[in-house]
């Protein structure tokens, strides 16, 4: 019998959508806006629930980004919502100047983010948000693993003063955390301990990881698997006391691999605790339109080619 | 209430300090500033109902917020000598570990900002969401923002002044300073503007015209302003001014835009302009 079993299939952006929910219910000043993708973004039930709290903002995003930084300084807590694309590289100036230097309470709610996007192809398959995110001073980055994370992730963003970049993604995905988790920012989760080698796993490439240390512990190895679900700031007490205790590491992310989370615990590892390490990323390509399982293959981000990964690992 | 004299007094002084302040660093924008000190003078002294006693909330407080950061000068000028901070911290403007940085920013914690400008053309969307905040709060105070005329290039101007009259947002009142030059000269030639009154009319404003270098004028335009508010739509100010007003060598081009005085140019514009107050 697998290890880890889920619960159900169940896409990250409706956790979204069901933390917002929740997160409008328990404080009146939680605003929602969004650019003409309510229904995408899950943001129906909100808007029903709260339709005085709700702004269409229409397709202009660089405007939603400045009146989201606006409505905090009358003390709300603006949810801004649109694909991940149009959340980052479209109005990365806007979240600079607005936002982040300003020091805004915004959440930047970004779905859509990736390869798993599918079928419409790369114009809106961002793979640099994370990076472009977590380069601004001041922002916390976060990417969950699955709807519970997600939905938990967006409750505990509405509670912590300061911009959050969320990041999650648009299929359906394995469930396999607990409903009602307490979420920790910037705290890592240890899903299972291991002597032989580290997975750094984040976002859709966490059941991925888990599926592929089922398959490399039937081989002999014993590894641990962490989920960074905050890539900044990083948990680097867990990510130092894991690496030293297997002394090989492999990061996977839905992600190029530059600037991703594979960089941040480059980094650190570097600084502090030189470590061999693999990626598994995209490696400085654009995506293309494709069922998300068969972009998962064709860009080296599933379960074999994080086996493959802690294999070329375990070697140096 | 600060009769006219008063307040033209204030906007001489407001002029010195501009001046002063961008030549003590040999940098910094003195055309728009000077264009348009007596629109600000007139908004803190006369307009605008606050308290110099910083709160960012600004609740049942009249906001302001500087699109075109650059100008940042006539703001600071104005924001000192209104009581939000010590006069003397002119001084330190765009100099190291200042308040004052070279565009307006919360980031240093100055009384009176808001949101960091600078970028051109994000400002009416963040005062656009202070002023829903307002209305979201029962507070019916009034939101000002100030807008360059070549910023009106940007297109979040556009998304931002569309997104206004659809919402209704009625306690807003944008002013451009329309003194129809930018760095690189004349907005006729750099890329022109059109006419602005038909487009923001066609964007569903409340668009007036106001004389901004003229103390009266300029006073009874944001009263007027003022009284339109709460009627359903945005209001638009097409503030006609002079880059570089009150310094007779610095009006008539764009060529003061970005440039501070020499000593010598510093002596002659401010024998131009009276020391009403005490010079910082």
């Amino acid at each position: 019998m697998a290890k880890y079993e889920y619960t159900e299939m169940k896409d990250t952006r409706s956790g979204f959508g069901d933390g917002l929910l929740e997160a409008g219910k328990r404080n009146k000043n939680v605003v929602a806006l969004c650019a003409d993708l309510t229904g995408s973004l899950k943001m129906n039930d909100f808007k029903d629930a709260f339709p005085d709290r709700f702004i269409q903002a229409g397709i202009a995003e660089a405007n939603m980004m400045g009146v989201a930084a606006g409505l905090t300084i009358g003390g709300k807590i603006p949810f801004t919502g649109t694909f991940a694309n149009f959340s980052t590289g479209r109005v990365y100036d806007q979240i600079r100047q607005s936002i982040a230097y300003s020091g805004k309470n915004v959440k930047i709610a970004a779905s859509h983010a990736g390869l798993t996007l599918g079928e419409d192809g790369a114009t809106h398959q961002i793979l640099e948000d994370i990076g472009l995110m977590k380069m601004l001073p001041g922002m916390v980055v976060i990417n969950p693993c699955d709807y519970e994370q997600t939905k938990a992730a967006t409750i505990a963003i509405a509670e912590f003063d300061g911009p959050v970049y969320l990041r999650f993604g648009r299929p359906k995905w394995p469930v396999f955390t607990p409903a009602n988790q307490k979420f920790e920012i910037g705290k890592a989760v240890t899903f299972q301990e291991g002597n032989n080698v580290t997975i750094i796993a984040t976002g859709h490439c966490v059941w991925e990881s888990l599926k592929a240390a089922e398959e490399l512990e039937a081989e002999g190895l014993s590894v641990e698997v962490i989920n960074i679900h905050t890539i900044k700031p990083l948990d680097n007490d867990a990510i130092l006391k894991s690496a030293a205790k297997t002394g090989r590491v492999v990061t996977a992310e839905e992600h190029q691999m530059n600037g991703g989370l594979g960089d941040s615990v480059a980094q650190l590892l570097a600084r502090n605790n030189p470590t061999p390490i693999e990626y598994v990323a995209v490696d400085d390509s654009f995506g293309e339109s494709g069922k998300p399982e068969e972009l998962f293959e064709k860009y080296g981000l599933g379960k074999s080619s994080i086996v493959a990964a802690v294999k070329r690992v375990m070697k140096r | 209430m600060a009769s006219i004299q008063e307040l033209e007094n204030t906007a001489s002084q407001v002029r010195r300090d501009i001046l002063r302040m961008v030549h003590a660093v040999n940098s910094g924008h003195p055309g728009g500033s000077l264009g348009c000190a007596d629109y600000f003078t007139a908004l803190y002294f006369e307009i605008m109902d606050y308290s110099a006693d910083f709160k960012m909330d600004g609740k049942n407080e009249d906001l302001c917020f500087l699109s075109n950061g650059h100008i940042s000068p006539v703001w600071y000028s104005v924001l000192a000598r209104s009581g939000f901070f010590p006069i003397t911290e002119l001084s330190t403007f765009r100099k190291i570990d200042s308040r004052l940085q070279g565009h307006p920013t919360t980031h240093e914690g100055l009384p009176g900002i808001r949101i960091a400008s600078g970028s051109l053309g994000q400002g009416m969307s963040a005062a656009i969401g202070a002023a829903m905040a307002k209305k979201m709060n029962g507070d019916t105070k009034t939101v000002y923002c100030l807008h360059g005329d070549g910023e009106l290039q940007e297109g979040q101007i556009w998304e931002a002044a569309m997104f206004a009259s659809h919402n209704k947002v009625d306690n807003l009142i944008c002013t451009v300073d329309y003194n129809k030059r930018q760095i690189d000269g004349d907005t006729d030639d750099v890329l022109s503007l059109g006419n602005l009154r038909a487009k923001f009319e066609a964007f569903g404003w409340d668009v007036m015209e106001m004389e901004g270098n003229n103390m009266e004028a300029t006073v009874s335009g944001l009263k007027e302003a003022k009284a339109k508010t709460g009627n359903g739509k945005p209001i638009c100010i097409l503030m006609t001014t002079e880059m570089g007003a009150g310094v007779d060598f610095m009006m008539g081009s764009h060529k003061w835009h970005g440039v501070a005085p020499n000593d010598e140019q510093l002596k002659d514009a401010l024998s131009q302009l009276t020391e009403t107050a005490e010079d910082y």
